[in-house]
């Protein structure tokens, strides 16, 4: 199977939503051509506003057609659509309630040579703790497809996670993406993976190395942040007495501190964070940063090896 | 619209019951914006009273104008013309920023009947108008207008120049912007905080039909809104100059009275002096 980046889904799924029937629109902020929404201004001219380099309004006019009736799409970095207009997310798009989805591409360190001013490692946690805010985070190509579907066809704000890098396939084309459902991709009983968005591949590829040491990992796609699915989080880590949660995210707020969140309220066991602990990105290769940052296939299962020892 | 006949006195009745309503909420509630909302009033009650096709009965009839109170700290000012219009009743208005009320400190749309979307962070509600005139349907959108309320020290947010190069860009005709300018923000004079320059020479080097009025003359209001309006191909905006704290002696001009409730015994003063400018009018409460 060709790698393909999640970014691929967003202009393409819209142009099928719009052939389809759908009632979208997309709102760009000039950055058309490497968050693909200009496939879908090629396709429906008349549906795509570019609202210039101009974050903050392109949010906004996005929050005015959806009180016109639309379901509206942004475009944009995950750090600008997120970081500079956070304030029109917030007391705009969610406060209001309106059928805003926000789909930023080149997300976290496998935006690559940009450097740190580009890579998003806190996006997950700034929109998680937005009331009425749905967390969406696909981890390839085909759940991307889905993740967009479902917010087109759900009433309410969005955030939809895209990345830059071409990244290998965890699904195909019959994944249905169900919202606050957590996946569970490789059934395992001696300790739990929990994942999201590129760290489902690396996190499979950990529970094959710890298989070759006897260790039978189970791994999930915690796909949805929120509404987190805390019964599959706390069910898997009853059946395996030890959780890892590996994101491509700062440890702080996302992906770790929402599955800590659950497990300290429903089923203690020891935990451990895969993530960027704390520091800003660096300029680099996607997969040099990923070692450099420890994000590997190996990291994962160190820390899983670390969770199985202070079980017992 | 006919600026011809449209009923002038009638609209003047309106805002001053509005003005009244407004410094009672506001005292009732014991905080609040009385200054921006007064010094808006004769341009909201021109808008809903002489201007807009809007239905109380049918909030969200489609073929309605729509408005965007940007400055949405002038919240009593909406809330007196949408309880005079009758999208509900003026008991309501002694609520103002209670717990459980359907008026909240500033605009929520999700809580109140006639408000079109949430404002109050300052700067976004021009950005929020234009998507609203792209998002209406094009084949009826020149019969609909989308009016967009803003202050002069709101200007200072940089998104409002976004909007004002998007609106441009896009030729949305049917948006009309009036900047209350009352000349005055928290920290003292607008010109003093921050100086914006002439308002009027901005929006037109970024490409919009100006027009200037006395914001207390609802004739004046009505024919520079006519005017911008029937320009085509471009958006309107009318700078309305004002009085902030307008109708009440010791408020008038008062940067002081942007955001603090008169006291009892102010307020007695501030409702005799507005309920005798009712009188003088002719109309009653």
């Amino acid at each position: 199977m060709s790698k393909r980046a999640t970014r691929e889904a967003f202009g393409s799924t819209l142009v099928q939503l719009a052939g389809e029937g759908v009632d979208v629109v997309a709102v760009e902020a000039d950055l058309s051509k490497s968050t693909t929404t200009a496939t879908f201004a090629d396709a429906y001219p008349e549906r795509f506003f570019n609202a210039g380099i101009a974050e903050q309004n392109m949010i906004n006019v996005a929050a005015g057609l959806a009180v016109a009736g639309k379901i509206a799409f942004t475009g944009s970095f995950a750090v600008f659509a997120t970081g500079r207009a956070y304030d029109q997310v917030r007391n705009t798009v969610c406060y209001s309630e309106l059928d805003v989805k926000l789909a930023p591409t080149h997300s976290g360190i496998t935006v690559g040579p940009d450097g740190g001013s580009h890579q998003m490692l806190e996006d997950i946690a700034l929109m998680r703790v937005l009331p009425g805010m749905r967390v969406l985070v696909p981890a390839d190509y085909f759940a991307a497809c889905e993740a967009l579907r479902l917010a087109a066809a759900t009433p309410g704000p969005f955030y939809i996670r895209l990345g830059r890098a071409a990244i290998p396939a965890v699904y195909d084309e019959s994944f249905r993406f169900e919202l606050g459902k957590a996946y569970v991709v490789r059934e395992g009983s001696d300790v739990t993976l929990a994942a999201c968005g590129v760290m489902v591949e690396r996190a499979l590829a950990a529970a094959e190395l710890l298989a070759v040491d006897s260790i039978s990992a189970e791994v999930i796609d915690v796909a949805t942040i929120k509404p987190i699915d805390a019964d599959a989080i706390a069910a898997s880590a009853a059946k395996t007495g030890g959780v890892v949660a590996c994101e491509e995210h700062s440890i702080i707020g996302g992906l770790g501190s929402a599955v800590a969140e659950v497990l300290g309220e429903h089923q203690p066991v020891p935990f451990a964070r895969v993530g960027v602990r704390d520091v800003f990105g660096t300029s680099g290769e996607p997969e040099e940063l990923m070692a450099h940052f420890g994000l590997t296939a190996h990291h994962v299962a160190q820390a899983a090896r670390e969770v199985l020892h202070r079980r017992s | 619209m006919n600026p011809n006949a449209i009923d002038t006195q009638a609209i003047e009745m309106k805002a001053a019951r509005m003005r009244y309503d407004i410094v009672e909420m506001i005292a009732a509630a014991g905080s609040g914006h009385p200054g921006g909302s007064l010094s808006a009033a004769d341009i909201v009650a021109t808008l809903y009273f002489g201007i807009m096709k809007h239905d109380p009965a049918h909030p969200d009839a489609p073929e309605r104008d729509r408005f965007v109170l940007s400055k949405g700290h002038a919240a009593p000012v909406l809330y007196a013309a949408l309880s005079e219009a009758g999208y509900f009743g003026r008991e309501h208005l002694i609520t103002l920023r209670k717990l459980g009320s359907l008026l909240q400190g500033h605009p929520d749309s999700k809580k109140t009947p006639g408000v079109e979307v949430s404002t109050g962070s300052l700067g976004q509600g021009l950005s929020i108008a234009c998507g609203i005139a792209l998002g209406l349907n094009p084949e009826t959108a020149d019969e609909r207008s989308v009016y967009c309320l803003l202050g002069d020290g709101e200007c200072q947010e940089g998104q409002v120049w976004e909007a004002a190069m998007f609106a441009a860009h896009n030729s949305l005709e049917s948006l009309v912007a009036i900047v209350d300018r009352n000349g005055l923000q928290i920290d003292g004079a607008c010109s003093e905080v921050m100086c914006l320059g002439e308002i009027e020479a901005k929006f037109a080097a970024f490409g919009w039909e100006v027009a200037t009025c006395d914001g207390h003359d609802i004739e004046g209001i009505i024919d520079s809104i006519a005017r911008v309006r029937a320009v085509s191909g471009r958006p309107g905006v009318v700078v309305a100059s004002t009085v902030k704290g307008k109708g009440v002696s010791f408020m008038e001009g008062e940067a002081g009275w942007h955001g603090k409730a008169p006291s009892t015994e102010e307020t007695e003063v501030a409702l005799r002096e507005l309920q005798a400018a009712l009188e003088e009018k002719g109309a009653s409460l």
